[in-house]
């Protein structure tokens, strides 16, 4: 029922959208046409200023993710995933998330075709690739387009964040799925 | 910290792809994901404009303002640096409200725009303010109300409920959002996280002319 809402105004969200706001500017006597073409004028600046930070994040993640090294990383982590009860086959994936979107999704359609989708692990990658963004992704696109180059906690803030969001799902997965 | 991570990403991966033997490997992707990065950018053109488009007649038509208005309870604590009518806030409340609904396309172009206007407000151009951080992690760390893309990908590998992590992932995200939002409060007062002001006040404008001649361009 509540998956059924919340789809129900995600299909609507954008047509209200598209509908309300025109329909309301012409109440308030705003030229909508002219409104329109002087804001979206900016679409092409900001889509070419975020090109070099883009740039910069996707090459040095990609070099990252060929050279193996993240099955370093799976290895020297894995005592602490053993301890908290964590399937030592959703590491690779949950490492990926704050560096690849489709990194991670690739892992974990991978982990679930051969685990299958309603396996433990299954459950949780597909719980906690949903539960965060891709964090680095997010940073270089968004401080790109204002031109910040000294972040500040950003990432710090971000990563936590991702961390909780992980073991988070961990906990409501072992507390909805297992028992 | 940017500077760090990227630096040891580079190195880690020319280090061990050189061990592994992935050495071409790794040029290859250093190329493929430059050209990756370019169609992103290039990609988000047209939803950019279109949503700058309709942001600029709500704006016009005042209803930005209204909308802020309407959450100043809320936001005045997450942002205390923000105006609450200031259409920075506008901006941010429709990007939330679009990534909580899973709707990527619209959220990106939003948040760009907020991320323009607290520009607006900051006074070290390159570096990030209080506010910019909060609401990089409201969308880093964004609530997820219909995981979309993860319930296609069960549904085609054949689960029995494929819908059944909705719940679980909304937790997840919910806990992820809190913690986050709440990291950037507590690092911001760190003295390594301090805003390094810039040293002289002739340098101060030296700074803002440069800033201004690089958007006239």
């Amino acid at each position: 029922m509540f998956g059924k809402i919340i789809s129900f105004i995600s299909v609507w969200a954008i047509p209200f959208l598209l509908f309300i706001v025109p329909l309301l500017a012409i109440k308030n006597k705003v030229k909508v046409y002219e409104s329109f073409i002087d804001g979206a004028k900016g679409g092409f600046d900001v889509a070419v200023k975020i090109i070099p930070y883009l740039v910069a994040i996707l090459v040095a993640i990609g070099m990252f993710r060929a050279s193996g090294a993240m099955d370093i990383f799976v290895k020297l982590i894995s005592p602490v995933t053993d301890f908290i009860g964590m399937p030592a086959e959703t590491l690779p994936a949950a490492l990926m998330r704050p560096l690849s979107g489709s990194g991670t999704l690739g892992l974990a359609t991978e982990l679930m075709k051969e685990h299958g989708p309603d396996s433990f692990a299954g459950r949780l990658v597909s719980t906690f690739f949903g539960s965060t963004e891709t964090t680095f992704y997010v940073i270089a696109v968004y401080f790109g387009a204002v031109g910040i180059k000294k972040t500040r906690h950003a990432i710090p803030a971000g990563l936590i964040g991702d961390l909780a969001g992980l073991l988070a799902a961990l906990f409501i997965c072992k507390i909805v799925f297992v028992s | 910290m940017l500077n760090y991570i990227w630096f040891a990403l580079i190195i880690i991966a020319l280090i061990v792809g050189a061990i592994n033997g992935k050495i071409e490997d790794v040029t290859k992707a250093a190329f493929e994901y430059a050209g990756i990065a370019v169609e992103i950018a290039i990609g988000l053109i047209g939803i950019m404009a279109l949503w700058l488009g309709i942001m600029n007649i709500a704006q016009e038509a005042g209803m930005v303002k209204v909308l802020a208005r309407a959450i100043k309870p809320i936001s005045k604590r997450l942002f205390p640096e923000i105006p609450p009518e200031h259409p920075a806030m506008g901006a941010m409340i429709l990007n939330i409200a679009a990534n909580w609904l899973g709707l990527s396309n619209a959220a990106t172009p939003l948040g760009l725009k907020a991320m323009e206007e607290l520009q607006k407000l900051n006074e070290e151009k390159d570096t990030a303010s209080n506010a910019m951080a909060t609401f990089l992690a409201l969308n880093t760390a964004s609530i997820t109300l219909i995981p979309a893309t993860i319930i296609a990908v069960r549904t085609t590998l054949g689960s029995a409920d494929p819908a059944e992590i909705i719940g679980t992932t909304i937790f997840a995200s919910g806990c992820a959002c809190i913690v986050a939002v709440t990291a950037t409060k507590l690092l911001q007062r760190l003295p390594i996280f301090r805003i390094e002001k810039t040293v002289t006040e002739s340098a101060d404008k030296e700074s803002i002319n440069d800033s201004k001649k690089g958007e006239g361009k």
